[in-house]
């Protein structure tokens, strides 16, 4: 948009956003964002984890303050203080996991928050309830206890407080992705109706079919930054198959500006080494917040990088972790130099050279706690020459230690530092560190340069090139497709747990991936 | 960020800097645990003025018959025994962060398997042998008991905070039971298990009363210390304790540990009960439960499991809970005013843990 549509318009805004940047440590979680919200529209926030929606939406709702840029609230810069204030303010958010108190009864909650020395005003309640259902053409048991009611009905009456409450914009934070398809297809409706009441509603989501169908503009996420916008009219100009290609180019695209563009230098991948790894059939059961896997086969050569593509929480946490042996396969085999290692444990995986760097740096990678030196030799307690006869020897583990810290270049004030208090680059090297030591044959990277600010991530990839180049398997789990395009040989697809193709990383492999990623065939 | 600019500093130095920071680091704990208990003894001082009792006078006869008094430091040190070995006990489940709640359980089948087994085995095996075995049955049998919390915390992730309190008030019912029905002397009207000879008890320290049992505790306690800090296999535990998920990342039997972690702990609490029993009571009457179980659980948090400072607290413990007893006869104070005091000093050092806490915060921010 032209500077002069934006501030003619400027006045039209519930609330706006100029600039806004949010700061975390090491990371740059939203960049100079610039965020104009309107009643009678829906504006759909889109990207992947990590692109800084979560962040936002804290800052409009009063959870997180802007490191530097202001929040506009009717054309006037507002701070808002606390989650009351944006309350007061009508900003009524409906986050991801449902805040309702189970054991109460709908109408309870809606109370809920009313002055403690007063009588809860049941009747004005209803009445109030039965005036907003009735033009919104859905219904409340407001005597149904919340536990009883589903999902989807639970969502509507989340959406029913905010109205309660008198709000203007109301905020959704991935409110589908706990939903029934047809649920899915009744919030649509609603928000529809909602926007035509005069509201204003922002619409967090990943999922690109929805964002095409339920908005009515579109903004586009990447990494912190917001790198693009579909206005209404071009909305309504465009097809949702030209919507959804025009997002795609928008979230995956290349940007001639990017920093991170490296070309990929040409290595020479002999294709008749015998593979390294071989995957065949490898399946795993869904849990209840975990999709599985199912018959995942590829094989990895020596020196060769191939990457797993995907939109995040289709299964590639699993894929890793069952190689690893973390998560337990049911039925498919894995070999490592020709040896079947699926019965195998996770420490006996490791001894026989398999390694998997986690993406999830403090919660399972680390022990914060425990001292930087400590956590280099996590996964090799015991064994020597750190540890004799079951004895700690402090030297040994203090003189490696630090020549890890040099080689790795762990900035660290010092050995006993406790790890945690490392910046996530830092915390990272750590991990590099600890996989990479000798003895490593294949390693798995799960989303190496997730949160890590620009050093740290050219760093970090430069580790995983050289490591290739060093004739070990790499395979590469990311959700950044700039970095698998950037290093892979192959990139496999992987969507609802299973791999939905694999793509020579050559020309066109861009177009192709990212048709493969949105469910078309490449 | 001011660690990603901090340069690499080498090695020799990191260690000359560290080396001030963990004394100040020392004197800094010291401070925060003297200065409440300071402050818990003042609070309690009140609390004694209130009812019409002088407290320097309560604190003096607490002093004078659990420290001074030849006959009370005795006492005391011989109390000391059990304690030490359930405080060894704890430090083990906790530092695996297991909540092992059920020592008092443990601790008395210990001492009752003890007390039965101890005087049929004196008859038939040289000394020193019997009083080992009797050992070895009073381990294996609270060892056992402590089974049912530990599956199903290692493999149905059950709570074992409610698990092992719940065991506790089964394993004295049990222990009680056995008293009163298998074990009972038949030579006496009470209802206790037979009574150990003098002469076949462990012995007495040089020319006082003061329990062998004090030296074995403290081996106990000091050989737990140096087995969490500086072995592989406490390192484990201790990655266990801090973050579960670490240990499953890197490869460690997370429920085979556990299990490891449930066994030492009740095997210890039970050795506790039988170090009481075949050191200094030599037989089990029924009713008994001294609850030392939940009694050692604060000094073992003031230590932070610490084995060296569990000792110092132990001792502590001790000396209140003798001259206490001493103290409210003569004062006419119920007797469970030394449980009051102990827990002031338990508020106080929380509060204290608190406010240093935020202090911490509100610098660094």
């Amino acid at each position: 948009m032209s500077s002069l549509s934006s501030s003619s318009v400027a006045a039209r805004d519930i609330v706006a956003l100029e600039g806004v940047t949010k700061r975390f440590p090491g990371i740059v979680a939203n960049d100079s964002v610039d965020l104009s919200i309107r009643p009678g529209e829906v504006q759909v926030l889109l990207g992947e984890n990590g692109a800084g929606k979560s962040t936002l939406i804290g800052m409009l709702s009063g959870l997180l303050q802007p490191d530097e840029g202001r929040i506009l609230v009717d054309g006037k810069p507002t701070p808002i203080t606390s989650p009351r204030h944006a309350l007061a303010l009508g900003i009524g958010t409906v986050f991801q996991h449902m805040m309702l108190v189970p054991t109460l009864t709908v109408a309870e909650n809606l109370l809920l928050g009313g002055r403690w020395w007063q009588r809860p005003r049941t009747e004005e309640l209803a009445a109030r309830v039965a005036e907003i259902t009735s033009t919104l053409g859905i219904t409340v048991k407001l005597h149904a206890k919340v536990s009883e009611l589903s999902l989807g009905e639970q969502q509507q009456v989340e959406i029913l407080r905010a109205m309660v409450r008198k709000s203007r914009l109301l905020i959704l934070d991935e409110s589908t992705s706990m939903l029934t398809p047809k649920g899915i297809d009744e919030l649509g409706a609603l928000m529809r109706r909602l926007v035509e009441q005069g509201l204003a509603i922002v619409f967090i989501t990943h999922k690109l079919k929805e964002a095409a169908a339920f908005g009515d503009r579109i903004s586009v996420l990447k990494l912190g930054r917001k790198v693009g916008e579909i206005p209404p009219e071009r909305f309504r100009a465009l097809g949702e198959q030209a919507i959804i290609s025009e997002i795609v180019e928008l979230m995956f695209g290349k940007q001639s500006d990017d920093p991170e563009a490296v070309e990929r230098p040409v290595r020479t991948v002999h294709a008749e080494a015998a593979p390294l790894l071989q995957v065949a059939d490898l399946a795993v059961a869904p849990t209840d917040n975990a999709p599985g896997l199912s018959s995942i086969s590829f094989d990895i050569r020596p020196g060769e990088i191939l990457g797993i593509a995907g939109i995040d929480g289709n299964g590639q946490k699993q894929l890793a972790e069952a190689l690893a042996g973390q998560r337990a396969a049911t039925g498919g085999s894995v070999r490592l130099e020709g040896v079947a290692i699926e019965a195998l444990s996770v420490g006996e995986r490791r001894r026989r050279g398999l390694r998997y760097l986690t993406d999830d740096r403090l919660g399972e990678g680390t022990v914060g706690t425990f001292p930087v030196s400590i956590n280099f030799f996590l996964k090799q307690v015991g064994a020597a020459p750190f540890w004799r006869n079951g004895v700690e020897q402090r030297a040994e583990i203090d003189k490696r230690a630090t020549q890890l810290v040099r080689e790795y270049d762990v900035r660290t004030p010092s050995l006993k530092t406790p790890v945690a208090r490392l910046s996530g680059g830092n915390i990272q090297k750590v991990l590099l560190a600890r996989e990479l030591a000798e003895g490593a044959k294949m390693v798995i990277f799960n989303k190496p340069t997730y949160g890590l600010d620009l050093a740290n991530t050219l760093a970090s990839r430069q580790r995983i090139r050289d490591t290739a180049a060093r004739g070990l398997a790499v395979l590469l789990i990311s959700t950044d497709l700039e970095e698998l395009l950037s290093m892979c040989d192959r990139i496999a697809v992987i969507a609802n747990g299973a791999l939905v193709g694999t793509v020579e990383n050559v020309d066109d492999a861009r177009t192709k991936v990212g048709r493969l990623m949105i469910g078309l065939a490449a | 960020m001011s660690i990603d600019t901090a340069p690499t500093v080498s090695a020799t130095a990191l260690d000359a800097t560290s080396g001030a920071a963990t004394r100040r680091d020392i004197l800094h704990r010291l401070l925060m645990t003297l200065g409440p208990i300071l402050a818990a003894l003042v609070i309690a001082g009140c609390i004694l003025l209130a009812v019409g009792v002088d407290p320097l006078a309560y604190y003096g006869y607490v002093l004078e018959k659990g420290l001074f008094s030849p006959l009370g430091i005795q006492q005391t040190l011989t109390r000391m025994a059990p304690l030490l070995f359930l405080a060894a006990g704890l430090i083990v489940a906790f530092r695996a962060g297991m909540w092992n709640l059920g020592g008092d359980g443990q601790f008395l089948l210990g001492a009752v398997t003890a007390a039965a087994s101890a005087p049929v085995f004196v008859q038939i095996m040289p000394f020193w042998l019997a009083l080992t075995c009797s050992f070895l049955i009073a381990v294996v049998v609270a060892m056992i008991w402590s089974l049912v919390p530990a599956l199903l915390r290692a493999y149905q992730g059950v709570n074992e905070i409610i698990t092992t309190l719940m065991m506790t008030f089964l394993g004295t019912s049990l222990a009680n039971v056995l008293v009163k029905l298998v074990f009972r002397d038949p030579g006496t009207t009470v209802p206790q298990t037979r009574t150990l000879p003098v002469e076949d008890r462990l012995p007495r320290l040089f020319d006082t009363t003061i329990t062998s049992g004090l030296l074995l505790g403290l081996a106990a306690i000091i050989i737990v210390h140096l087995v969490m800090t500086r072995t592989a296999f406490g390192l484990k535990l201790r990655i266990v304790g801090a973050n579960p998920r670490a240990a499953v990342h890197a490869g460690l039997g997370v429920p085979g540990l556990t299990t490891a972690v449930f066994a030492i702990s009740a095997g210890l609490a039970g050795l506790a009960g039988a170090v009481d029993i075949i050191g200094v009571q030599g037989n089990v009457r029924a009713d008994w439960n001294p609850a030392y179980g939940l009694a050692v659980i604060p000094a073992v948090f003031l230590a932070r499991m610490n084995g060296f400072a569990a000792i110092g607290f132990v001792f502590l413990l001790s000396v209140l809970s003798i001259g206490g007893e001493s103290a409210a006869r003569r004062l006419g104070v119920p007797n469970h005013f030394t449980l009051v005091l102990v827990s002031i000093v338990l508020i106080v050092l929380a509060l204290a843990e608190y406010v240093d806490h935020r202090y911490n915060q509100s610098r660094k921010a």
